[in-house]
């Protein structure tokens, strides 16, 4: 019914467009354009700060360029040179991996943590509050917190490795631990911030589910996997692109966790793809093959976030 | 409404937006005209320089120049910072300083700085030791891109209280006694370590007394005169690479990455009883170990002679706006009496012949090191110190090459012979 009316409307005011006053198409205008004069500003900034960005190292990601020397044009030659480069791979593999033993552990806790907040327990505003203060402390402090936690000699974390009678860790040293030290960072950090967002979604359903579902004598646990997981499959879907984009350009916890270089540690096991885009472009001067590790980089995200929305929707059916 | 009006709707509006952000930016980020003709330098320099009290005097004598200090903890920041600030045409300071390591990086592409003798910087050689002078040039005959600060003159730190828990000699001159070469330091630190101090190891990391033994080699390391990179060839590498070997073999290095946590810690808690120290690496020491540890530290000899180790130049970058009281500023803070007034503050050794002869200097001591005579310790070799040739990218060889490789052998990671190798590939990489 409506969309007949509006269409009718507008047919004839086309049809009385010739005839109408000057002030009355003022307004009209006003009406269609105001509109995105208000949305203006949001692309505005995104054109000079997001895609002329992009576009512009997309330029740069063809020629050979010196940050503060000359520029040649290579053509795919910085692509072509990456995809042989063994210490991309390495960076790649570093990535992928922290990504998934930080994400998975990291949305199921999320996962766990917003069923418990989402029950009436006691002081339950409080600990809502709470999850997220990890998430509003600045990231530097973390990482001196967390690089003192996990030194090799002064480390918390080794003294109590120690006490239960291990040996102590050179967590920097190995690629498994300093692995599980980024990733214990990255957690730290942002479990409490998907935490929230699942919680929302969970408010979101409906309680009548639930009480129909306890009626036919489901347990809690049935009841949380049958119900409550399959309705929060786009709030997962949500949380799970979002780990994806911003665990694949990892890029502050293992810069701090390795004393604030580049290197990612002696032989690179924990150096990120972002940290390698950062060391070529900005210490060797490289620009342009830095500029074509981002562009390889951002197609990556893209890949993997597909390949994680097919994954997410299948299991979550 | 059709597609091509929508368009244009959309247009309209982002260009009016745009003209709105455009005109903004005008009022605000245009620079404001310098009341009274007040000027605003600023000196970017990483660690300590010392010049706060430098800094305070000469705006007292120039009412009209206000001078920022910004500083940047590590060099390894600061130089993709620097580089940033040249490549975006803005941001830089009006002095900036540059260190050895990266200065032949930036003077080949000398149209980013100034040329000094534009201004009458001539004048100033007298003031300077020859080499100094040389290497603030961009070519033999090029243009003066910087003025030296400081050398790095070469000397020991060391724990008194670490090194009589292990039955060594604490006295300074006895200590400089104990290792003429660097096999009597190595057979040193194995009575240290055989010893029961509590201590990790004799010497924090082999890296430090690497780049003691490549900076002790006079002529060249990693490039040769003509910036070919002959790190696989020359000698000086292979055999300083051995020694270091050697020491992780032995088992001296208490195995603490400069710069890291354990590193910093150590100070405090003596995971080590001996560092190289530069001059410049006093005040680092001084801060990393805290006033509790005030008198522990003491200053020797390093095996094997002097050597230079670091060392700056202050450059004025071409986009400062006040490029002669710019460099007015940097002539001040490179005179012989401001490079005795920046040792006397932070510690690095001045490039200045007067300012090593100079007796207010040679009789400087160091209250935190033991009274140290620190002016008469490291002033004593300064002239006679011989600079290492340094190619374009001998910072990012040593740090991101063979620094690396020396710490995972020192981890386990690699055997020398295969951390050798890897050394010499990504040096390769890096050089390119």
């Amino acid at each position: 019914m409506t969309s007949s009316s509006v269409v009718r409307s507008s047919a004839a005011a086309r049809a009385a467009g010739d005839r109408v006053p000057w002030r009355s198409r003022l307004t009209r205008a006003d009406v269609k354009f105001a509109p995105y004069f208000f949305i203006a500003p949001f692309f505005v900034l995104f054109a000079i700060f997001g895609a002329f960005p992009l576009v512009y190292t997309g330029w740069v990601s063809l020629h050979d360029w010196h940050l503060i020397g000359e520029h040649t044009f290579v053509g795919l030659g910085n692509y072509t040179a990456l995809f042989a480069d063994p210490d991309f791979w390495n960076a790649l593999k570093n990535t992928v991996g922290i990504f998934v033993i930080a994400t998975v552990p990291q949305l199921l806790l999320a996962l766990m943590m917003a069923n418990l907040l989402n029950r009436k327990i006691r002081g339950r505003t409080f600990f809502r509050m709470g999850v997220l203060i990890p998430n509003v402390t600045s990231v530097a402090a973390v990482g001196i917190v967390f690089g003192q936690l996990f030194a090799r000699d002064v480390g918390l974390v080794n003294y109590l490795v120690t006490a239960l009678g291990l040996d102590a860790v050179d967590w920097q040293a190995n690629t498994w631990s300093s692995w599980i030290a980024i990733a214990v960072m990255v957690d730290w950090r942002w479990t409490g911030y998907n935490t929230l967002i699942l919680l929302g979604a969970m408010q979101a359903i409906s309680k009548d589910l639930f009480e129909a579902a306890e009626l036919d004598g489901a347990a809690p646990r049935q009841q949380f996997w049958r119900i409550t997981v399959p309705l929060l499959r786009p709030t997962l879907v949500f949380t799970v692109i979002i780990s994806t984009i911003g665990g694949l350009q990892l890029f502050t916890e293992p810069v701090i966790f390795g004393n604030g270089r580049m290197l990612g540690g002696t032989l690179g096991q924990f150096q990120t793809v972002t940290m390698y885009m950062y060391e070529t472009a900005f210490q060797r001067f490289q620009y342009g093959y830095g500029a074509a590790i981002a562009w390889s980089l951002f197609g990556l995200i893209v890949v993997f976030s597909l390949v994680n929305l097919l994954i997410v929707r299948r299991a979550a059916r | 409404m059709s597609q091509t009006k929508r368009f244009l709707a959309v247009t309209v509006a982002a260009v009016t937006a745009l003209g709105m952000v455009g005109a903004c930016s005008k009022e605000t980020a245009g620079t404001k005209p310098a009341a009274d003709g007040q000027i605003n330098l600023v000196v970017d320099t990483f660690g300590d320089f010392g010049y706060k009290a430098l800094v305070a005097q000469y705006q007292k004598d120039h009412p009209n120049v206000k001078v920022e200090l910004r500083s940047v903890q590590k060099l390894d920041d600061y130089k993709p910072k620097l580089t940033q600030y040249l490549a975006a045409g803005t941001g830089a300071g009006d002095v900036v300083a540059l260190e050895e390591g990266i200065l032949n990086e930036f003077k080949t592409q000398p149209q980013n700085f100034v040329n000094l003798l534009d201004h009458g910087a001539a004048d100033q050689q007298a003031n300077f030791l020859p080499w100094k002078w040389e290497l603030g040039k961009a070519g033999a005959d090029g243009p003066l891109i910087g003025l030296g600060t400081d050398v790095g003159g070469l000397a020991v730190c060391y724990r008194k209280d670490l090194f009589a828990k292990a039955g060594l000699p604490t006295d300074r001159d006895a200590v400089s006694k104990l290792w003429p070469g660097w096999d009597e330091f190595i057979s040193t630190g194995k009575k240290f370590t055989a010893a029961s101090t509590g201590a990790k190891g004799f010497v924090d990391s082999v890296t430090t007394s690497f780049s003691a033994m490549l900076s002790q080699a006079g002529e060249t390391n990693f490039y040769d005169r003509d910036n070919k990179l002959i790190a696989d060839s020359n000698p000086v590498v292979k055999q300083a690479w051995d020694t270091s070997m050697k020491m992780v073999s032995e088992g001296i290095s208490a195995k603490v990455p400069t710069w890291s946590k354990d590193w910093e810690a150590g100070f405090k808690n003596g995971s080590f009883a001996v560092t190289m120290c530069p001059s410049w690496m006093l005040g680092i020491i001084k801060t990393n170990s805290g006033a509790a540890n005030t008198g522990k530290w003491d200053v020797a000899a390093v095996p094997g002679g002097g050597g230079n180790w670091g060392g700056s130049w202050l450059a004025v970058p071409a986009q400062s706006k006040h490029p002669k009281e710019a460099y007015e500023l940097a002539k001040f803070l490179t005179t012989p009496e401001s490079h005795v007034g920046a040792f006397k503050e932070a510690g690095p050794l001045p490039s200045s012949p007067k300012a090593l002869d100079d007796p207010a200097f040679l009789a400087l001591t160091n209250d935190y090191f033991s009274n140290a005579p620190v002016g008469k310790i490291f002033g004593e070799g300064a002239k006679s110190l011989k600079p290492v040739v340094l190619g374009p990218k001998h910072q990012a060889v040593k740090e991101r090459a063979f620094e690396p490789a020396m710490q995972a052998v020192e981890q386990g990671k690699l055997t020398s012979d295969k951390a050798w190798q890897q050394a010499l590939k990504t040096a390769v990489k890096e050089a390119k």
